[in-house]
């Protein structure tokens, strides 16, 4: 009892934490209405961010590393609105992240623990990557355990997982195929919390921001579509908010990568592009502070935030490949094909036919 | 009941069997596969760039205009052919009752119509309508690949039209499927079979017409067969 009302008395609110990092009371003001804004909240929103902040105890996030590249962490470590500084030393307390953490080794260790014990059930566990399976999960060690265990552990005292980028989410390119390690996604492992997926290779910074910001200050999770991903980032296409999408619907293509349409911004669905099949707000939001994304720069979208998006043929061919076949074949030349043989055997069988009827008759003729 | 086999029907007689509604749904659909095989095939490979402003051509917007549209007339009419086949006779049912494939006469049917077709049958049978192979293949391509099409198709609608489609449709069409990309090669992999059911479709037809004791071309004009 006296231990746990020591616990109580340890967990600050944000507001607090703030103020302890020699934030103004300004400054966290406007850092609320900025953020209120980069949400698409009205402008009423901003007090009770204020007010949620300055009177909710803080919730700690721990952010696990599995199978993967890190290119999450890049990527939300370069998140502008709001800013990774503002997120990371104000409004996320997170406690243990080993790639941006100082301490490392059993000290690093221990705060997983901390946390799991001071607050059982009530702190947020991102995971970056996935575990593997395959070999009792000795592809990847953490802390000298498969990263599975860890992770099975840690997540039983967790209130909600965010699964971060693709690997988290469905895979991604450990998970291709002949997939060897059995990478698997974090909600095949972890089947008993609610999962938060924010796809992508990697996913946008600022919608890892602005994901986190959400659950943190209003202590729910977004409202998330059947695939489990925040409607708010992945609710549309690509395609569908595409600056060059004026071109598609005049029918002006990019050929050839060099060709004059490609010089002018035309449509890159020909050179194929995945903006049609891909749920991500890249077109909307953007990269690097909003200066640009894939498609701005030329080159088709490849659908990192979808899954299986390794598998499912080439980037740069509009219809893709079928792999059930077992060789390379897209749909239009299995058709083709099949439509090609039909046509020869309808004319072959109708040749038959007539032959046949012909000498039928004969026969008859004959017979009478 | 629902497959009639030989005999029952003497040579020279006349029978009523497609009824208006589902003569005008036949040939409505026809068009309607046309415009959307010729249209699907242009949204995934589209025509060679037009040049000049965007703002000046409509090109890809037209030909996914006709497709929708198309699409929308072809299911409107599935659905409303669904209840002719409750309320018309009972060759309207035919197409939307599964083949009775523990019927052994029916295999038996189907054998000798595949044998008729590899030349080995002199004569085929004579059926008030359609006989087991073409109920088989209608079955599947039409009845199945028909609605297949609807389903994926309206699940890719909605995508961009957002709305009902998308309810009805996208929300679990493309997470059974994985994601949107496995749900746009299933629907132009569909898309050939039914092409390449209408190739045999319409050439059995024909070739049943000129050899087998009954009418077949004229019976879904007119709506009568007669036998021979």
């Amino acid at each position: 009892m006296v231990s746990d009302k020591g616990a109580t008395m340890e967990i600050e609110t944000f507001y607090e934490v703030m103020r302890r990092q020699g934030i103004t009371r300004r400054s966290f003001l406007k850092f609320c209405s900025l953020t209120a804004a980069s949400l698409g909240l009205a402008p009423g929103f901003a007090p009770k961010i204020a007010h949620a902040m300055e009177t909710k105890p803080r919730t700690p996030v721990i952010w696990l590393h599995g199978l993967e590249c890190t290119c999450c962490s890049e990527s939300f470590i370069r998140s502008a609105h709001p800013l990774t500084k503002d997120v990371v030393l104000s409004m996320l307390s997170l406690d243990y992240d080993d790639t941006l953490m100082a301490a490392a080794g059993y000290q690093a260790e221990e705060i997983i623990a901390d946390i799991r014990k001071k607050y059982k059930g009530n702190f947020i566990l991102a995971v970056e990557g996935n575990p593997p399976l395959n070999e009792d999960g000795m592809y990847c060690i953490h802390g000298g355990r498969p990263f599975v265990e860890v992770l099975k552990e840690t997540a039983a005292d967790a209130k909600a997982i965010i699964s971060w980028g693709s690997c988290a989410s469905w895979g991604c390119v450990q998970a291709a195929k002949p997939n060897p390690t059995r990478a698997t996604p974090v909600h095949k492992v972890i089947t008993d919390k609610p999962i938060i997926k924010v796809p992508g290779c990697p996913p946008i910074a600022e919608v890892m921001t602005a994901v986190i910001t959400y659950m943190l200050t209003f202590d729910r999770i977004p409202e998330l579509d059947r695939q489990g991903r925040p409607k708010m980032f992945y609710g549309q296409r690509i395609h569908d908010k595409c600056y060059r999408r004026a071109h598609f619907d005049a029918g002006q293509f990019v050929e050839h990568w060099d060709d004059d349409a490609a010089r002018k911004g035309y449509c890159l669905y020909k050179m194929g592009c995945k903006g049609p099949t891909t749920y991500n707000a890249c077109s909307t939001v953007r990269w690097n502070d909003g200066v640009s994304f894939p498609i701005q720069s030329g080159h088709g979208c490849i659908g990192c935030s979808e899954d299986g998006f390794w598998d499912k043929g080439g980037f740069y061919n509009r219809v893709t490949g079928i792999h059930q076949f077992g060789i390379e074949a897209n749909a239009d030349k299995v058709g083709e094909t099949v439509a090609g043989v039909t046509g020869v055997a309808i004319a072959a069988h109708a040749a038959a036919s007539a032959l046949s009827r012909a000498r039928h008759k004969d026969q008859n003729k004959e017979g009478n | 009941m629902i497959v009639k086999t030989m005999d029952e029907t003497a040579a020279g007689a006349t029978v009523y069997v497609y009824e208006a509604p589902v003569r005008l749904w036949h040939w409505i659909s026809a068009l309607c596969i046309v415009v959307l095989a010729i249209t699907g095939y242009f949204i995934a490979s589209p025509l060679p760039s037009v040049s000049g402003e965007a703002s000046e051509h409509f090109l890809m917007g037209y030909i996914r205009f006709a497709h929708f549209a198309a699409a929308y007339i072809f299911a409107v009419g599935f659905v409303a052919r669904i209840y002719w086949a409750m309320v018309g006779n009972k060759n309207a049912r035919q197409l939307f009752v599964p083949p009775p494939v523990f019927n052994l006469d029916w295999w038996a049917g189907m054998f000798h119509e595949l044998r008729w077709y590899l030349f080995l049958e002199k004569e085929p049978r004579k059926y008030v309508g359609h006989n087991p192979l073409a109920l088989l293949f209608m079955f599947i391509a039409i009845t199945l690949g028909g609605l297949f099409m609807i389903v994926t198709g309206f699940a890719l609608y909605g995508e961009g039209a957002q709305g009902w489609s998308h309810a009805l449709f996208s929300s679990w069409v493309i997470p059974l499927f994985g994601q949107s990309q496995d749900v746009h090669t299933w629907h132009h992999m569909v898309a050939w079979g039914i092409v390449w059911f209408i190739m045999l479709h319409v050439y059995a037809a024909i070739r049943e017409d000129i050899m087998s004791p009954q009418t077949m071309v004229s019976a879904i004009i007119s709506g009568y067969r007669s036998f021979r």
